[in-house]
């Protein structure tokens, strides 16, 4: 029972996906399910971390082949972490969807495509195999560019476009970087690249992939040089579509990046100097972008760029205690961007409108809600106790440790910009006094919802916010559960026996 | 593109081609061919028949919307994916029928998976073709 | 063999990055199907070629009697393949779509998200 437990996940979303796909015409059916079918998968997630949490990583060969030759699916820590904020911000995106997105849009087959986006995720989290994580890769962006063009309004189209073509051109660098690595080593099995990396002789030819792949990588996970597609095409989609982009897609990036430069390319100064160039970069220059920005949805893109950059600096200073800052990041960032984004969909439902100059006094008008919004706001800046503080902390020290001057200051202006954009957003959405803006005709306000509709748009926000509390206050265990898996991912001897361990494939 | 010659020819091809599409994906475990070459030619059998009698006489001849095809594809191959599951064997593992059966050769989980191929391939691709000749 | 293959793929890469530069979008989607083709040639060119030496055992073997095709790079340009099969498609319906939307198949004229919102 639990000897596959590792692929579950998997074939859940899979599984709730061609369900939903029968049931097509017949969207109040489909909400039921998907957001059934995320109930389960949170159930199959726990099970799933706690499994590897107990047991150590384990493995499943796909099609009962030994490891360097199949197809292997390997759950360390870290994968079984990021499987289960998977299923945590898609059940709560499935419930925000149920009454956000139209009718129009569902009939369109938004479900089916919504959870065969979170079996992309799940895989691409999951699989120990460099060409499986392309087409995972291909998978997600497959299922993100439908969702994206849902609806087919104007600006959509056009952010769609850009989204498109960069996604497209990162999969080509990808595939030619696959190419380069396979025609170094012949083998696909990150394990097995792992050990026959480490003994080729050509140096230059290995920085050279490890640039491919960084490249890949980092227009995926909008870095510095190569994130302009992103502000330019999150704020078009309907926000539940942008709140699991925004908590997801960008860290998958992250994720490849930290799984292929702990474990396959290791070692080179010049490919973590690089990284390191790269994150602070892109932790000033995502700040500056957002201050000036007027559309909130749009603030957010920019900020999701310039966080980025504290997982990446993480991964650059390559020291456990780093790498564990790092780590403890993505497990809040994931969270707490999901949750802005359904924010900001919240806002627009009661206000009819998103941009900053126009909004305010929602105070006088909802003072519980502005309270709650102000967990996702102020856990984002890392007000202390909230959950954006501690892993800084972790990467503050680890950067003093390595006398990186540059580094400190980089993430302290980060920090420093993120604290005044909140305090504007704060200021003018919140507190400033309420405007009189134009009715909007044929548009569904907040206050015309049903009571159903409006714990639809509450309750996911409420769950992670929880979430995200708990995060802040019990910040010990998610410290050291990203202790960890950093001391996972600085032993890479561990992954590798792993995958070989289990290689003595079953008989049945 | 609608000539007396295509029309006719496009309806003895259709058959023809329906049963060429079979025989490609039944050889495709030990020869060149599988499900989604097969899947290919059947898609391109309905293309030549809508090219040469237009989209609706072809839809009228299909019955039912083309991506109705993609979740019974689907499902066939995660039946057969997941089935040795149930034996405690990895996902995907191929399970085979011992001995042959006439004409079809030895039969496994592989099978079906490639049946499953098959359609998804036929659903999908008749789809946007569908799509793209119903917006210009 | 192999040096016509690379500059065939230089040519193709180099061919494709132009065309996706530029700012017609119908250019744009030649751009990216000549690249992925760029791509899976260099997938095949690195998987080494060797010819006439399928990876089939002879019937009365169980082991290769001598020196075999690599089969994993075809698997993957297949894989490759179907993959840009239908990301290509879903590429000619988008850029139809935002030619009727937009009206415009000019890159540069396409900026409705850049206004202040």
């Amino acid at each position: 029972m639990t000897n596959q437990l590792v692929i579950y996940p998997l074939l859940l979303q899979l599984f709730l996906s061609i369900f939903l796909m029968f049931a097509w015409r017949r969207i109040s059916w489909q909400r039921v399910i998907s957001i059934v079918g995320g109930f389960i998968n949170i159930a199959v997630s726990i099970w799933l971390f706690a499994f590897i949490w107990n047991e150590g990583t384990h493995t499943v060969q796909a099609g009962n082949w030994a490891a360097p030759f199949g197809i292997t699916f390997v759950a360390d820590i870290l994968s079984a972490t990021l499987v289960l904020l998977t299923a945590i911000s898609g059940l709560a995106v499935s419930v925000f969807s149920a009454s956000s997105i139209v009718a129009a849009r569902l009939k369109y087959g938004y479900f089916p495509i919504f959870h065969f986006l979170l079996l992309g995720l799940n895989g691409a989290f999951l699989t120990g195999d460099v060409f499986n994580l392309y087409v995972w890769f291909e998978i997600i962006i497959i299922s993100s560019f439908v969702l994206i063009t849902l609806g087919g309004e104007k600006a959509q189209l056009e952010g769609a476009v850009k989204y498109f073509t960069l996604n497209i051109l990162a999969s080509m660098i990808f595939l030619t970087a696959i190419a380069v690595l396979y025609g170094l080593t012949g083998s696909l099995n990150m394990a097995d690249l792992s050990i026959k990396v480490a003994a080729i002789e050509n140096r230059g030819l290995v920085e050279i992939t490890g640039i491919l792949f960084l490249i890949a990588f980092g227009i995926k996970a909008a870095v510095f040089p190569l994130y302009f597609w992103l502000p330019d095409s999150y704020h078009t989609p309907p926000s539940a579509v942008s709140a699991i982009f925004a908590g997801l897609l960008t860290k998958v990036g992250v994720y490849a990046l930290i799984r292929f430069f702990t474990l396959i390319f290791v070692d080179n100064t010049f490919l973590q100097d690089t990284i390191l160039v790269m994150a602070i970069l892109t932790l000033i220059s995502g700040g500056l972008g957002a201050l000036v920005q007027n559309n909130l949805r749009k603030v957010f893109s920019y900020l999701i760029i310039c966080h980025i950059g504290f997982m990446i600096i993480g991964l650059g200073l390559f020291t456990e205690m780093a790498i564990a800052g790092a780590i403890f990041y993505l497990i809040h960032d994931i969270v707490v961007k999901t949750n802005l984004f359904m924010v900001s969909g919240l806002i627009y439902r009661i206000t009819g409108t998103n941009s900053i100059r126009s909004l305010g006094g929602l105070y006088a008008q909802y003072p519980m809600l502005s309270l709650l919004v102000a967990i996702p706001l102020f856990s984002l800046v890392g007000i202390p106790p909230l959950s954006g503080f501690w892993p800084k902390i972790s990467l503050i020290t680890a950067a003093f440790e390595g006398e990186n001057w540059w580094v400190i200051g980089a993430i302290l202006f980060a920090s420093l910009i993120t604290l005044v954009i909140i305090a504007k957003v704060w200021a003018n959405v919140i507190w400033k006094e309420k405007l009189e803006l134009p009715e909007r005709l044929n548009f569904r306000y907040y206050e015309k919802l049903t009571n159903e509709g409006k714990m639809q748009l509450v309750a996911p926000i409420v769950f992670l916010s929880l979430v995200s509390l708990y995060i802040g206050f019990g910040a010990e265990h998610v410290q050291q559960l990203s202790s960890r898996v950093a001391t996972e991912l600085m032993d890479r001897q561990q992954y590798i026996e792993a995958v070989f361990k289990s290689s003595q494939t079953t008989k049945p | 593109m609608r000539t007396i010659i295509l029309k006719t020819a496009s309806s003895y091809l259709l058959p023809v081609l329906l049963i060429f599409s079979v025989f490609i994906l039944l050889r495709g475990h030990y020869l060149p061919g599988g499900g989604f070459v097969g899947g290919l030619i059947a898609s391109m059998a309905y293309v030549l028949h809508a090219f040469a009698n237009g989209l609706s006489d072809t839809k009228n001849l299909l019955r039912f919307h083309p991506g109705f095809l993609m979740p019974i594809g689907l499902a066939l191959a995660f039946v057969s994916g997941m089935a040795p599951l149930f034996l405690d064997l990895p996902f995907m593992t191929g399970l085979w029928y011992p001995g042959e059966i006439p004409v079809l050769g030895s039969i496994g989980s592989a099978l079906f998976f490639d049946i499953g191929v098959y359609l998804v391939v036929v659903g999908v691709t008749l789809t946007i073709i569908f799509t793209i000749v119903d917006t210009i | 063999m192999e040096i016509v293959l690379a500059i065939m793929i230089g040519f193709l890469y180099a061919a494709g990055i132009y065309m996706i530069l530029r700012r017609s979008l119908v250019k744009l989607i030649l751009g990216i199907i000549i690249l992925g083709n760029g791509a899976n040639l260099l997938i095949f060119l690195l998987g080494r070629i060797s010819k006439g030496r399928p990876p089939i055992i002879a019937g009365d073997l169980k082991v290769f009697a001598e020196a075999y095709a690599d089969p994993i790079p075809q698997a993957l340009i297949l894989t490759a393949i179907v993959i840009s099969f239908g990301l290509q498609s879903f590429a000619i319906i988008l850029i139809k779509r935002v030619y009727k939307v937009v009206k415009t198949d000019d890159l540069d004229e396409m900026n409705a998200i850049d206004q202040d919102s």
